[in-house]
């Protein structure tokens, strides 16, 4: 191995959703970061979708732009259809979707990371980490290049040891039309940790030239588009169109009689595949009274003819997908111009990181994005920006930043890949957040931006805008608190279609708009001053009038758990010599080696008298 | 570390007579204690004397009971907080009265433990001590898990179970309408998902009635005595009563009238119910008794299935089993002090069993300890500052459940936000966690999975 001349604090190795997060991060926060990818040409490449956010994932994207991620900045710049979904829901589960020009979108993140300072991309293939007494000091390269370097951060995806399925045919493959990486999970494994193997996969794309758009439902995006980004003022750009089609009697006969030609139902698949992502073929064996499936036909960018058509991946053969494909209403004629596949891949469990992601085996090396057994591209980046910025404030001597379950969708997702560990895929989904109420895309700055800046990461124009917003909406809130609607001086006839007849008190502002069913533009018709409030600061009033009570509610709850949340248990910590435990519960203890007591608690079969046990325990150490 | 609430628990071994001892403890402990406890000298308490009086609840004044109470103030107590012990006359009921007006006043019910716990935390007792407190907690919780398989604990946590799948359901039903919004999945009809929480509620009712400790306190239980005629139900009846009562003859259908009897078995007043013999009979007068008996096997908390161990389980005895396998049973094999004849069948091999002599008296006193432990679940466990915690416990459980889902009902009925009344599902759902162990949101991710067909 040559070693080469200069030395990085950050390495991050990979330059897939995660891995650009996680380098942008660290170059922001001043360290002086290395980007190493197998092929510079497919920096931010969307593997999958052509699309960012959706429920729960759109809320991970506002976190990340809230904390001073580029994925929101990203997307609002390419995208080209955008949608609110569950706007006739609440506030909390409402969330941004977009489909996004695939090319524009990794050609544009390139740009940005190329003009990043502090940060240097090369083309290199990452083989084996350089450990020394348990911290990594660098990683080795296919070419024969040692990099130093004070941390690394791993983000390899779906690559280690990739293994691509056509049917029954498979060859490595990191991705359809990249080379896999071989070496590293072997070497991680040599290192002790404990690699396990997943699978995913992604439909055919097809040639939109040979689909008949006329005779399919159209799909438009909102009227008026709304950025993901919190420094996004508007979007311009035109949008396009998706359209629905449904499989149907045919398709799943199609499917059914070729399932013996199947990788995954030969039992030539070995991987645990994400069972919120089933292949077509799965869809029909496991719901076989469904008569029909749907799928969006999605456009890859502007300047192509490539079509995304959601929900049907699969791994059947060549000319099974084409029988299928063509088998549906509106693609008698379809050419396939990149055939679905699946994708078999190496994964480091979760449960071996710390809630900084850093590992717990060896010191200084943190693993983000797929590598730890999660799908989707935001998940990827969330993770990504964390790992980064820990990974800068270890350079920089200081605490990592966790973010708490009462915090962030990025607090769940951590917390639960670092004590839940993940056997299938993990995804996120708003079920998973207790404290939904609070975790909402619309406070995501309010809850988040401070943190960004306090590292050093959320540019100071972004957060003075921030500051502002802030302070207006403060100011708003008094004074709603002070105005008045008085019974004697309003309309009663406004009033009592309101179901305010009989008023006798007046009323504030806020006590007014608490009301169900009362919105600011009932305000506006009463007091004038309301008109001029800016949409957003009303947005935010409006929803913390109208939920708070919920927010309240949960907000006790957090308060409730902060005991356990706050109390850390020492890395050393002797659970052998600690009487009063199961061994059942001690063996988990052992395995999963909880950071905190809060960690503790959520370990599936930790029981609260063992977890009484264990606070004893740590209390009496303290005192010691 | 612990929230600085006032506890309090009965700290005298339960159903035993003489003394019992209230203890409580925590900042209100005086305060509460100055509420309830009346007594003649006017002005404060002083801490580590003991003062006469009686305890009655502020809100009906009726006294329950003379007492002794104690105040040791912060920090020369157990726990170095504010205690105040108060002592009764024993008699499991009003111990129990006493407690639950203390707890009507703020305290919460401590844990198993809790007050060593506290005296740990408060730096009274060192590590050494703490963790043999440990090991008893420990041993609580295995005892609690015995208890769990215990035939009338495993029936009330299959039915909890039973309520906590409904609410699953409806909850993943709510949450797959959330998080799927553009998936083609056909949603449950509101019906669907109103009637899932309703099933689950009257289980829950069902099970707050027929679990009311409070009732089996007040009112006592009922235990019948079944069995064919002669195999002994009246023998140990006498045998339980200490004294002669029913008349004992070698005739069959002697006994033709339900006989009622009170025993006190440590504490727990138990209704004793003799019943004629049943078998298929023409006499007029002893159907009458036998459909008396069999309508009485319903009612009844619990059924003695007395059984001649000196003779083999005939038809007679099958008949009796038919008219027991709903209840709640403990069989009873008399004349362990003849020669054993009878194999019991298997479908009452689960059912806890206990080998008496009406004539040597073997055997007599297991069967009322498992009569006690039938009722009162933690009698097995050192009862220091344990009361009968898991049916407490269970109660409070289902209790704050059941409200839970009303709320839900009243809230979902008004049309209101899905993800909030979600969390009324949710928080019920982390009531009977206690029981059922806790709800992940994989369990509900589960179910979404398993029922509707998603994945774009
Ligand atoms: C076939 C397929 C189907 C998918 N289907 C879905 C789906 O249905 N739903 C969903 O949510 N997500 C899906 N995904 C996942 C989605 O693409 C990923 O979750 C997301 O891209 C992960 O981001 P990442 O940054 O962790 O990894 P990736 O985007 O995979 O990026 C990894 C990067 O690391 C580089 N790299 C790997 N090893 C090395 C090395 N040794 N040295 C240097 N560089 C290296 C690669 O070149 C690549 O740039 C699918 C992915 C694939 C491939």
């Amino acid at each position: 191995m040559v070693v080469f001349e200069k030395s990085y604090d950050v390495i991050v190795v990979g330059a897939g959703h995660a891995g650009c997060e996680a380098a942008l991060a660290a170059a922001r926060m001043g360290r002086s970061t290395l980007l190493l990818t197998i092929n510079l040409d497919a920096i931010a490449l969307m593997s999958c979708n052509p699309a960012i956010g959706g429920l729960a994932k759109g809320h991970l994207v506002r976190e990340i732009d809230a904390l001073g991620g580029e994925m929101g900045k990203n997307i609002d710049a390419t995208g080209i259809q955008f949608r609110i979904l569950n706007t006739k829901k609440g506030p909390a589960v409402r969330a941004s979707r977009a489909q996004a020009d695939k090319q524009q979108y990794r050609l544009r993140m390139k740009r940005v990371l190329e003009n990043q300072d502090n940060l240097e991309l090369k083309q290199a293939e990452v083989t084996g980490l350089s450990v020394e007494n348990g911290t990594v000091c660098g990683v080795d390269t296919k070419v024969g290049i040692r990099y130093p370097a004070k941390t690394i951060i791993l983000t390899t995806g779906t690559f280690m040891r990739g293994l691509i399925h056509v049917g029954l045919t498979n060859y490595p493959g990191g991705r359809a039309g990249d080379p896999p990486s071989i070496g590293i999970s072997d070497h991680l494994r040599e290192l002790g940790f404990e690699v396990g193997r997943l699978k995913t996969g992604t439909p055919a794309r097809l040639d939109g030239r040979t689909i008949d758009f006329d005779r399919l439902e159209v799909q438009h995006g909102d009227a008026e588009p709304t950025p993901f980004s919190f420094s996004t003022d508007r979007i311009d750009c035109a949008q396009m169109d998706c359209h629905i089609a449904y499989t149907n009697e045919k398709t799943h006969d199609i499917i059914r009689s070729a399932l013996d030609r199947s990788p995954l139902y030969g039992g030539v698949i070995q991987g645990v595949g994400p069972r919120y992502c089933p292949s077509i073929e799965d869809k029909v064996v496991r719901f076989p009274e469904k008569s029909r499936h749907q799928t969006f036909l999605e456009p890859e960018g502007r300047d192509t003819v490539e079509i995304y058509p959601s929900g049907l991946s699969t791994s059947l053969p060549i000319d099974v997908q084409y029988a299928m494909y063509r088998s549906i209403h509106g693609l008698e004629q379809v050419e396939i111009m990149r055939p679905a596949y699946a994708i078999e891949y190496d994964y480091v469990d979760p449960i071996q990181l710390h809630a900084s992601l850093e590992t717990k085996l060896i010191r200084n090396l943190y693993h983000a994005g797929q590598i730890n057994g999660t799908s989707g591209y935001e998940e990827a980046a969330a993770q990504g920006l964390m790992a980064g910025i820990n990974a800068a404030l270890r350079v920089q001597e200081k605490e990592p930043l966790v973010l708490g379950r009462n915090e962030a969708y990025i607090g769940v997702l951590i917390d639960d890949l670092v004590t839940l560990g993940a056997k299938e895929p993990y995804r996120m989904f708003t079920s998973r957040a207790e404290y939904r109420l609070l975790l909402r895309e619309d406070n995501a700055d309010l809850r988040l931006r401070d943190k960004g800046h306090v590292v050093g990461l959320l540019p100071d124009e972004d957060y003075q805008a921030f500051q502002y917003k802030r302070t207006m909406i403060g100011e708003e809130f008094e004074r709603l608190r002070f105005g008045k609607i008085s019974p004697a001086a309003s309309d009663p006839l406004f009033l009592e279609q309101l179901g305010f007849s009989g008023l006798k008190n007046s009323l504030t502002f806020e006590q007014f708009l608490r009301r169900p069913d009362i919105t600011y533009s009932h305000l506006c018709q009463i007091d004038p001053v309301s008109r001029d409030v800016p949409a957003i600061i009303r947005e935010q009033v409006e929803i913390q009038i109208k939920y708070q009570g919920y927010i309240d509610r949960q907000q006790l709850e957090v308060e409730r758990a902060a005991k356990f949340e706050g109390t850390k248990i020492p890395a050393d910590f002797d659970y052998g010599g600690l009487s009063g435990l199961s061994a059942e519960v001690r063996e988990k203890l052992v395995r999963f080696r909880p950071d905190t007591l809060g960690q503790a608690s959520r370990i599936p079969g930790v029981t609260p008298a063992a977890i009484t046990v264990l606070a004893i325990a740590i209390r009496a150490l303290g005192a010691r | 570390m612990y929230v600085r609430d006032t506890i309090a628990a009965i700290s005298t071994p339960a159903g035993e007579g003489g003394i019992g001892i209230i203890r409580v403890s925590g900042d209100r402990a005086e305060d509460i204690a100055e509420k309830i406890f009346i007594r003649n000298m006017s002005g404060g308490m002083k801490s580590h004397r003991f003062y006469y009086g009686a305890i009655a609840d502020p809100d009906e004044a009726v006294s329950l009971d003379e007492a002794m109470v104690v105040l040791m103030r912060s920090p020369k107590s157990y726990t170095r907080e504010d205690v105040v012990e108060i002592q009764c006359h024993g008699g499991y009921l009003v111990v129990r009265k006493i407690l639950d007006l203390v707890l009507k006043q703020g305290a919460r019910l401590a844990e198993p433990g809790e007050f060593t716990k506290r005296a740990f935390l408060n730096g009274r007792i060192d590590l050494v001590q703490a963790e043999a407190v440990i090991d008893v907690i420990r041993g609580k919780t295995d005892a609690a898990v015995m208890l769990a398989q215990h035939q009338r604990e495993g029936h009330l946590s299959l039915r909890i179970h039973e309520a906590r799948e409904n609410i699953v359901y409806a909850l993943a039903m709510i949450e797959a309408y959330l998080d799927f919004p553009e998936e083609d999945i056909e949603f449950a009809e509101d019906c669907e998902i109103v009637n899932s929480v309703k099933g689950a509620l009257g289980k829950i009712d069902n099970l707050i009635d027929g679990f009311d400790e409070g009732r089996v306190l007040r009112e006592g239980v009922s235990v019948l005595i079944a069995g064919k005629p002669n195999v002994g139900k009246s023998s140990l009846l006498n045998t339980l009563l200490q004294e002669k009562r029913a008349i004992v003859t070698s005739v069959p259908g002697t006994t033709r009238d339900i006989i009622e009897e009170v025993v006190n078995i440590a504490g727990l007043p138990v209704k004793m119910l003799d019943t004629a013999g049943i078998r298929q009979t023409d006499d007029v007068v002893e159907k009458e008794g036998v459909r008396l008996a069999l309508e009485k096997i319903a009612i009844a908390d619990l059924v003695l299935f007395v059984l001649d161990g000196s003779r083999v389980f005939d038809e007679a005895d099958g008949l009796i089993l038919d008219a027991v396998a709903g209840s709640n049973v403990i069989v009873v094999k008399n004349k362990s002090d003849l020669a054993p004849v009878m194999i019991i069948p298997d479908l009452l091999l689960e059912k806890p069993a206990v080998e008496i002599s009406t004539v040597t008296g073997t055997g007599i006193d297991a069967l009322k300890e498992l009569i006690f432990s039938t009722f009162i679940h933690n009698r097995a466990v050192d009862s220091r500052e344990y009361v009968v915690l898991s049916q407490a416990r269970h109660r409070d459980v289902l209790q704050k459940a059941g409200g839970c889902l009303k709320t839900f009902l009243e809230n979902f009925g008004a049309g209101m936000s899905l993800e909030i009344v979600a969390l009324d599902l949710r928080d019920a759902l982390h009531a009977l966690g206690e029981v059922t162990g806790e709800t992940t949101p994989d369990d509900i991710l589960d179910l979404i999975f398993q029922r509707f067909c998603i994945g774009k």
